[in-house]
């Protein structure tokens, strides 16, 4: 008896569920088309103009990934094809025409006195070596360097494709791998020639003087006289701009984000071709621009006259650091 | 001619990932690169959508104008395909990339840069073991649409022509009254899809 009574009231409350299911779908139906499940979702220019980005929760070990859309790129590329190919142009072609430019107005600038014969010691092996090896670094690592926003533009058309990636893999390795010695050699040059290049009131006189750019005037300077300050002072700071920009490019997202590592490329781009642009014409200066410049970096030993013209503080320092030191020399009377 | 494109509608991927891992099934895809993936954004939180990404092969590509080798080339179907031959590695088209597909070998160091082809392979001759080994299928040659959209488990992800695929999602948008838009039409192909 109880049993059936329980079955009973099993079969009512069973049929009681029934009837009300499906009664209440029709009132489900009801509200599902009554919420609209966008109107809390983010739209996609919300979020832009929120962050400038968009990026969410990726599954996958590369966290990167999670940056959705990052709109940056078009700018950096609007920058490295646009802004930086004509920074370029105007850098390097604007100072190769100032520099032809001055040797037709000015020409070769000659030892008024003429050369003497004798000679004083300006730079010493290791100045030389640290120089070189900067300077020789430097070269191929502006030509690889170039390769990369120009090569595309001039040297591919000559050669075609595949050869051109051949040029280009060679540059790549080069660049990469000349950028340690390179660095070394900043490192070396900033040691062995920064007590010398602290700017002074010489070189501001120095300066007003024209500096034997502008006139004919032989202004007094110590070893190093403004304009040599002004070159060891963005070989320095520029080469260390360029090497920590490079050392970031070379190692991508070590410790940078995307757009520290578009920031990293502009600076290295940037930095990079004032730099060949200053270097022009500290190397014409020091070989066809002047008359017996090449020798202080040649074979370390100038010209006296010459070392009397330009840099006479600096011959007057040597010769009295001789006259102190009276090695060997028996003092006349 | 046919302009391709992808379009994933992000109120109907439900973060499966099976695009992903059709894609790197039918391409042979090494470990540690990721042609496509699935973004959630707001994970949790009110509003919660999911986007599947690759490459979106678009209109004037920033990786095209960026590559310093120029080893990129757009089909007339509108695939942005790369030479592996011809890449150094240099990684600008990452930077210039704004949704993040190239992909290089050895988790992300250095090497050949790898991305979604659309299933279309590359400059190498159509449906040649070389093609295979270097780019993955060639499914386009066959006739076939990318395998991601084909696999999509909700058809949230769909490839195929242009004005195709936003004609299906205005119209799932209309009929269901609601969609979040076309996600990243706006930066790849400069228009979106007006409802």
């Amino acid at each position: 008896m109880r049993i059936i009574a329980s079955l009973k009231t099993a079969l009512a409350a069973f049929a009681l569920v029934v009837t009300l299911a499906m009664v209440s779908p029709v009132s489900a139906q009801q509200s599902i088309q009554g919420v609209n499940p966008t109107a809390q979702a983010v739209k996609e220019q919300d979020l832009l103009r929120q962050l400038d980005a968009v990026s969410g929760r990726v599954s996958i070990p590369d966290q990167k990934s999670g940056l959705l859309i990052q709109p940056q790129g078009r700018e950096w590329r609007q920058f490295h094809n646009t802004t930086m190919f004509w920074v370029g142009v105007v850098s390097v072609l604007g100072m190769v025409a100032a520099l032809i430019a001055f040797y037709m107005v000015r020409g070769k600038i000659m030892i008024d006195g003429g050369f003497s014969g004798r000679t004083i010691l300006r730079f010493n092996v290791f100045e030389r070596f640290v120089h070189w090896l900067t300077a020789g670094c430097f070269i191929i690592l502006a030509l690889s360097g170039l390769n990369v926003t120009f090569g595309k533009s001039l040297l591919l058309p000559l050669i075609g494709h595949e050869a051109f990636t051949n040029v280009s893999v060679i540059a790549k390795y080069a660049h990469n791998f000349l950028a340690f010695p390179f660095m070394a050699g900043i490192l070396f040059m900033l040691a062995v020639w920064v007590k010398d290049n602290i700017p002074d009131s010489v070189d501001v006189a120095w300066f007003k003087a024209g500096g034997g750019l502008v006139g004919h005037d032989h202004p007094p300077a110590k070893k190093f006289n403004g304009g040599q300050k002004l070159i060891f002072w963005s070989v320095v700071l520029g080469g260390i701009a360029l090497s920590i920009s490079g050392v970031l490019l070379l190692f991508p997202f070590f410790a940078t984000t995307i757009w520290d590592m578009q920031i990293a490329q502009i600076v290295h781009g940037l930095v990079g071709v004032v730099l060949i642009a200053i270097m022009l014409a500290h190397a014409y200066i020091g070989s066809v621009g002047m008359e017996g410049a090449f020798d202080a970096m040649g074979s370390g030993e100038v010209d006296l006259n010459w070392a009397k013209e330009h840099h006479s503080l600096w011959v007057k320092e040597e010769e009295s650091k001789k006259a102190a030191m009276p090695k060997g020399m028996v003092a006349a009377e | 001619m046919a302009r391709v494109k992808f379009l994933c509608d992000a109120d109907r991927c439900i973060e499966c990932n099976a695009c992903v891992t059709a894609c790197k099934n039918e391409n042979d895809v090494p470990w540690g690169i990721n042609r496509r993936r699935v973004v959630t954004i707001n994970d949790g939180k009110p509003g919660e959508r999911s986007v599947s990404m690759a490459c979106m092969h678009c209109t004037d590509a920033p990786c095209a104008a960026v590559c310093p080798v120029d080893c990129f080339l757009t089909t007339a179907d509108g695939v942005v395909l790369h030479n592996k031959d011809l890449c150094i590695g240099c990684g600008y088209c990452f930077y210039a990339c704004p949704f993040g597909a190239p992909q290089y070998p050895n988790f992300g160091s250095r090497g050949k840069m790898d991305k979604c082809t659309y299933c279309a392979g590359g400059p190498e001759a159509d449906l040649t073991p070389a093609e295979y080994a270097k780019y993955g299928a060639n499914r386009l040659a066959e006739g076939k649409l990318p395998i991601c959209a084909e696999m999509c488990s909700t058809k949230s992800l769909l490839a195929g022509d242009g004005a195709i695929i936003a004609q299906i999602y205005k119209e799932r948008v209309l009929k269901r009254g609601y969609g979040s838009g076309a996600w990243g039409w706006q930066t790849a192909y400069r228009e979106t899809v007006a409802i």
